[in-house]
């Protein structure tokens, strides 16, 4: 179970309280009616789904309620940051989005065999 | 290939076994393929199998990061059937059930199918109306499925708990009579065995780390960290990691990769007759031949490849089974395990041509790809080779995310199925 620190609460507090709302700085278009096809499955359905570093939203539910942003590593599971809803994309210290994470199970459990 | 069968068995028990092959050769690779299937696991490798077999394309190689099934083929819990709702994923899964009712004799392999039953039980009044919706859809398709009483239920599966009392009472079951289960690994081996006797080469412990185009955007072959393979058309069969692997050509596809954890107990003697599921209270349960219980537990709600889950993810399941069958209220847990599962939003499968010529993905299966493996394989066999969708896999294009044509299972199945 993942420790959460919810930027508005300023606690570490238990998954349990959080749900994932997805990936996060994704800007409805303004003029949804008018744009094509194409354009609205990108909009609605495609996610970057990265492997390494992530930008996504959760909700602290089961607290104050509120939607806040996290960067988080999909590999080791770890929380790299999280911040408030509205405030832009920002960069992880001594993280690049293109940094090849090394703790996949290939390297340890391929390593053993 | 040396036929196994039972004289072949004999014979070896006289000579202490010592003249057993290997099931399949480990060759170097060759500088180009026709086909290169990315990702060797069930899925990859039966569309290696089907291609040399029903379509004469032996050139083939299939590329694997790790060892054959050590990804989902080998982690998941193992449940075979096709009482899906809607007809593209009764077209699917029903084509998977009568390959698998076969597979055994066809790969001259003991992939352990044993149609015992997959029940599913119904706690309410949405659930008895959502299955019976299913019943009636399937068996007008002409796939089984019945509606059983709560006592209808027990002497199916004595173990459950059907008392008015119980923490979550029964008030009906939908049961497929022809599902079941089936050995996961065997079911990796047999394809690698049977594909390798047809010349397709099958390597290991090579990661494909890109994809290399022509002028006009075609495929051309992969890069791995064994150097550059070529290839005509590419396959990717990479299942959690599908995402990865495609975006290394450019094509973006909708999935979602999440953790799915499975665990099982110590081994118990024949106790569990048949295959049990939940959804409502998501539990689902059957018994090994090796008498181990073997549980299937949810999805944790975050992106992930880590391969693990969170434990509270496990302990709902097991509430839930003890509360359903509190006879195993003091069995103990053996091992536990999670396997990256690639989910669509509409929790149907996508396999489909790409805008990017010579490419193809088999992707999608999310939480329920296990019993698709040899129907999956083979249509996926039949995209690559034709260069378009057999009939009964039209349905899962790519393009349906456009289209809207969207195959809703997951309204359906309201979990992961």
């Amino acid at each position: 179970m993942l420790l959460i620190h919810c930027p508005y609460c300023e606690e570490d507090r238990s998954e349990l309280e959080f749900r994932w709302a997805g990936e996060a700085h994704i800007a409805r278009p303004d003029a949804i009616a008018d744009i094509t096809d194409e354009e609205f499955a990108e909009y609605f359905f495609l996610r970057n789904n990265e492997k390494g570093l992530t930008y996504e939203r959760w909700r602290h539910i089961h607290g104050c309620g509120r939607f806040f942003n996290a960067a988080r590593d999909t590999v080791s599971d770890r929380f790299l940051m999280t911040y408030k809803a509205g405030l832009p994309k920002r960069p992880v210290p001594g993280v690049s989005a293109t940094e090849k994470t090394v703790e996949t199970y290939e390297q340890t459990e391929g390593d053993a065999r | 290939m040396r036929k196994y069968s039972v004289f072949a068995l004999a014979r070896e028990a006289l000579r202490a076994h010592k003249g057993w092959d290997a099931q399949w050769s480990s060759p170097e690779p060759r500088s180009s393929y026709d086909v290169i299937i990315v990702g060797g696991g069930g899925h990859g490798l039966g569309a290696a199998y089907y291609l040399a077999k029903e379509h004469g394309i032996t050139n083939v190689a299939v590329l694997e990061k790790g060892w054959l099934g050590g990804g989902n083929t080998g982690r998941n819990t193992t449940i075979i059937r096709s009482n899906y709702l809607y007809e593209e994923s009764m077209d699917m899964y029903e084509h998977s059930l009568k390959l698998w009712e076969g597979l055994s004799q066809d790969l001259n392999y003991n992939v352990m199918y044993s149609p015992r039953g997959v029940m599913m039980l119904s706690h309410n009044t949405h659930d008895m109306q959502s299955f019976k919706r299913h019943i009636n859809a399937n068996r007008l398709y002409g796939i089984d499925n019945e509606w059983l009483t709560p006592e209808q239920a027990k002497a199916y599966c004595p173990p459950l708990d059907i008392s008015k009392t119980a923490r979550y009472p029964i008030n009906g079951a939908a049961l497929q009579k022809r599902g079941g289960t089936a050995r996961h690994d065997a079911v990796a081996w047999g394809y690698a065995r049977a594909a390798s006797d047809r010349g397709v080469h099958i390597i290991q412990n090579t990661e494909v780390t890109g994809i290399r185009r022509g002028p006009d955007g075609e495929v051309t072959g992969v890069e791995t960290n064994r150097g550059f393979i070529g290839a005509k058309k590419i396959g990717v069969s990479a299942a959690g990691h599908s995402s990865v692997v495609m975006e290394m050509a450019g094509v973006r596809v909708p999935l979602a990769s999440n953790p799915l954890q499975a665990l099982v107990s110590e081994p118990l003697k024949p106790i569990f007759p048949c295959v049990v599921m939940s959804n409502t209270v998501h539990a689902y349960i059957s018994q090994s031949d090796k008498g181990e219980l073997v549980i299937g537990a949810g999805t944790d709600q975050y992106n992930s490849y880590s391969q693990t889950g969170g434990l509270q993810i496990i302990t709902h399941t097991l509430d839930a089974i003890c509360e359903l069958f509190p006879m195993f209220r003091r069995v103990k847990m053996m091992r536990q395990w999670g396997g990256i599962t690639d989910n669509t939003p509409d929790r149907s499968a996508i396999q489909s041509v790409t805008p990017v010529p010579g490419l193809f993905v088999n992707c999608g299966w999310g939480t329920g790809g296990f019993k698709a493996t040899p129907g999956s394989a083979n249509l996926f066999a039949h995209l690559i080779a034709k260069g378009e969708p057999h009939k009964l896999a039209a349905g899962l294009t790519l393009d349906r995310f456009r289209t809207g044509r969207l195959i809703d299972e997951a309204a359906a199945a309201a979990v992961a199925h």
